[in-house]
């Protein structure tokens, strides 16, 4: 499997490298705390370039998730023309200029590739209700509204929070915590009734039986079919819709360099990320994680960042989270 | 004992020359970035992290987390010889190991320096051994009132039992807590105190004050006063470590307490920093004699030291087997498990036994062939103090802006650094203490949220601290800590009346 990594690799190398290379360490910029979906996605990026022999120069992981990423995209924009960084980013290039004015836009920066799409899950705890309907059913009738745990504040499982409000009629406080990996945690601790974590962040509770996937926030439901703990597969969950909540949000991953770069610059990382979407090691990713397989580029890339841009803008708005 | 079965089964995992051969490399690594400040060790793990992507899991694991003990062993060098703690758990070292130091017993600190992290390192490790499964559910009763609660308590023990005038305590708190509000307020979505500046965005790294604060300040008083390194190179020699062990009995009551503190704030992530405090204001607030603390007495390096590396190697166990690590550097080996394809979680411990007990067992054997290294190279680190103040100086200086730079690849960071040495110096000058500056700015921020998050979930109910026993006894805890020099005072007036009625 691997020997024929490689050699798909060699097979792409030939164009591509006749342009541009990078001539010292690049540096792939987290814009998450570490342990994060993000870091975890960009220490399984590096790992797959490395063992692969994609690039000559080494990867870095440098962790710029201070002020809730925000400083990750500072330093993206301050690096114009700088072709030895390139951003992981989320949602968050729309959100954040938009509920913390933080002097950002995306389109500042030069568009690689989307690499994934990441969901997003109802959870609560395993002793908590088994379905929706009984989980929305508890939430309305509860005397002090239902703690939803979640990562930071006007952000998509604030959004998510807010929409299941609307959508079912249930109060909930919003518990906004540092990371995926605390709101897990504090939902198996007993200490918040549910989250609407990622995949990849209550993936090993589920797995130790300590939380339950209620539904899941897409149109259709996730396609791997594997048995993940003894009796449920991924896509064993139904979609929020099937249970009465239309409420469908999905996260891009996707990669940026600095404004300013060459197109030849561009082209280069163009080409080493896909190269990493048929490695092993980004496909074993892909599943295990539960993320949604996608590589979108160039013109696609663009149409697409400008229709999830007005999408987050419009849930943004209607939920209050715009700053004046 | 199933226990006993596994670890044994994990020496033999590590028993071959090429883990033992990684495991010196990492403790030799670990020293040397301990030693430099601001390196430290989750930047040292952070940057050799890579070099493990091709090794299998069990050699990363050991590898990494030797470096982890190495720089938990070299943090504690640098306080010692120049009052400039390597990591911000050292702090609390400095205290007494300086004036140790300057009295020319460097060496016999430096010796009980590393015997105390040695045996705070064993009890953690012994407890994970046994403990494990029962601990991590003890970490889950956490939520935000019961971390609002720990953080107060290490707040108010502060208060109650500083060896300064409360008033100049709780200024220098205040204003520590005044700059962990810089930044991004989590609970809010909003920015505060940044002024527009995108360099503030990212707050006040409270490792970057501690570099300023400590070292820069401490070489601008000794430029001040007399252009020499205080304290004397100290041969050290086997009498001089026999004689330190050969002491160790006497002071059991304050290696265990410290080593129980550390356990207990690495298990609930309050860390090796809050830890390292508490240990020596617990120790001191329990001595006969009080005021001959922070004057070179070397309980006052025990208590520390223990306490922080009883915290530092307890604050893995979470991290294994919830997922949550206890410390920065437990979050970096968090990320380097994600690499190897292993789950942080509670079946970690299920479907990789191998891996999971070929790592404590590393714990035990990193931490005697540590002890051993470290003991064998003090002469080394002990005759830098011979080197003239002129040659040392601009060294150090330029390693604490190294230091403070690799923090976040920032060069606002070291003008930050030297800003800090400035208010340092002038903080010395009128004697304010400034470890309440540096853990307001380590803790502030999390209290913060913890308390707001408490507040949201009860509905701004301040009765939420006492809503069970392990959050109200914290709380109930703190309040008295923070009322102790009034409490004392009256209970030892109740005790002399009785005994003048007699």
């Amino acid at each position: 499997m691997r020997a024929a990594a490689v050699l798909l690799a060699s097979l792409w190398v030939a164009p591509a490298f006749a342009g541009w290379e990078p001539t010292k360490p690049v540096e792939i910029v987290v814009a998450a705390g570490a342990g994060g979906a993000s870091d975890q996605m960009a220490r399984m990026m590096q790992a797959a370039i490395q063992k692969n022999n994609l690039m000559k120069q080494p990867m870095v992981v440098s962790l710029k998730g201070g002020a809730s990423g925000a400083e990750a995209l500072m330093y993206m924009k301050s690096s114009e023309g700088d072709p030895n960084k390139v951003l992981i980013a989320y949602s968050l290039i729309y959100m954040l200029p938009l509920s913390a004015k933080i002097p950002f836009n995306w389109r500042e920066l030069t568009p690689v590739s989307v690499i994934a799409l990441d969901q997003f899950v109802l959870w609560d705890n395993s002793a908590g209700p088994k379905t929706v309907k009984e989980f929305v059913a508890a939430a309305k009738a509860a005397s002090s509204p239902f703690k939803m745990g979640g990562t930071g504040s006007k952000r998509e499982d604030h959004v998510l929070t807010v929409f299941l409000e609307q959508k079912t009629g249930a109060k909930f406080s919003y518990l906004p915590y540092k990371s995926g990996g605390e709101a897990a945690t504090q939902l198996v601790g007993n200490h918040t009734e549910s989250n609407v974590n990622n995949p990849s962040e209550n993936l090993e509770v589920w797995r130790a039986g300590q939380v339950r996937p209620l539904c899941v926030f897409d149109k259709e439901r996730i396609s791997y079919a594997a048995k993940v703990t003894d009796t449920q597969s991924w896509a064993d969950i139904p979609t929020c819709k099937e249970e009465g909540i239309d409420v469908q949000y999905l996260m891009l991953r996707a990669m940026f360099l600095p404004g300013k770069v060459t197109p030849e610059q561009q082209a280069f990382y163009v080409e080493l990320f896909h190269k990493v979407t048929q490695t092993a090691e980004y496909k074993d990713y892909m599943e295990k994680q539960a993320l949604k397989p996608i590589f979108l580029t160039g013109k696609d890339m663009v149409q697409f960042l400008e229709e999830d841009d007005a999408q987050n803008k419009a849930l943004m708005t209607e939920a209050g989270f715009v700053a004046k | 004992m199933e226990a006993l079965g596994l670890l044994l089964h994990g020496f033999a995992v590590l028993l071959t020359w090429k883990i033992l051969v990684l495991m010196m490399a990492g403790l030799v690594l670990g020293i040397f970035v301990g030693v430099l400040p601001g390196l430290g060790g989750p930047n040292g793990v952070a940057i050799l992290l890579p070099l493990t992507f091709t090794m299998d899991p069990t050699s990363a694991i050991v590898m990494l987390s030797c470096i982890y003990w190495g720089a938990l062993f070299g943090g504690a060098i640098t306080s010692i010889l120049f009052n400039i703690p390597g990591e911000a758990w050292s702090v609390a070292t400095t205290f007494d190991g300086y004036p140790m130091a300057q009295q020319g017993r460097a060496a016999e600190a430096l010796t009980a320096a590393f015997t105390s992290s040695f045996i705070g390192s064993l009890v953690a490790v012994l407890l994970i051994t046994f403990l494990a499964p029962m601990i991590s559910s003890f970490a889950l009763k956490f939520g935000p009132p019961e971390f609002f609660a720990v953080y107060l308590l290490t707040f108010c023990s502060f208060v109650g039992l500083g060896r300064e005038s409360r008033h100049k305590i709780v200024i220098s708190m205040s204003l520590g807590l005044l700059l962990a509000g810089v930044g991004m307020d989590t609970v809010s979505g909003q920015l505060r105190m940044t002024f527009g500046s995108a360099e503030l965005l990212r707050g006040i790294n409270f490792l970057v004050a501690v570099i300023g604060l400590f070292g820069i300040s401490e070489i601008l008083l000794t430029m001040e006063e007399r252009l020499a390194l205080r304290g004397h190179a100290a041969s050290i020699s086997l009498r001089v470590v026999l004689g330190v062990w050969k002491d160790l009995p006497k002071y059991w009551v304050t290696l265990l307490r410290s080593s129980f503190i550390g356990c207990w704030l690495g298990i609930t992530p309050g860390g090796a920093i809050a830890a390292s405090f508490m240990g020596y204001n617990l120790a001191k607030r329990f001595a006969k004699d009080p005021e001959t603390f922070g004057k070179g007495r070397i309980e006052g390096v025990f208590a520390p030291e223990t306490a922080a590396h009883a915290s530092g190697t307890s604050a893995l166990l979470p991290m294994l087997a919830l997922g949550i690590p206890g410390s920065g550097t437990a979050a970096i080996l968090l990320g380097g498990l994600m690499v190897w394809g292993l789950n942080p979680g509670p079946l970690l411990f299920v479907e990789h036994k191998d891996f999971v007990w070929g790592l404590i067992a590393s714990m035990y054997l990193g931490n005697v062939v540590g002890l051993v290294l470290v003991l064998t190279t003090v002469p080394i680190f002990a005759s830098i103090l011979r080197v003239p103040f002129a040659a040392v100086a601009p060294m150090i200086v330029v390693s604490c802006a190294i230091g403070a730079y690799a923090i976040q690849n920032a060069m606002f960071d070291i003008w930050l650094m030297l800003g800090f040495g400035v208010v340092g110096y002038v903080f010395k000058k009128v004697g304010i203490p400034l470890a309440p500056f540096t853990l307001a700015l380590v803790l502030g921020n999390r209290a913060e949220d913890a308390f707001r998050l408490s507040m949201i979930g009860s509905g701004g109910d301040l009765k939420v601290f006492w809503s069970n026993g392990l959050v109200g006894s914290i709380t109930t805890l703190a309040v008295l800590l923070l009322f102790w020099p009034a409490i004392d005072g009256l209970l030892a007036r109740i005790v002399w009346t009785r005994r003048a009625s007699r």
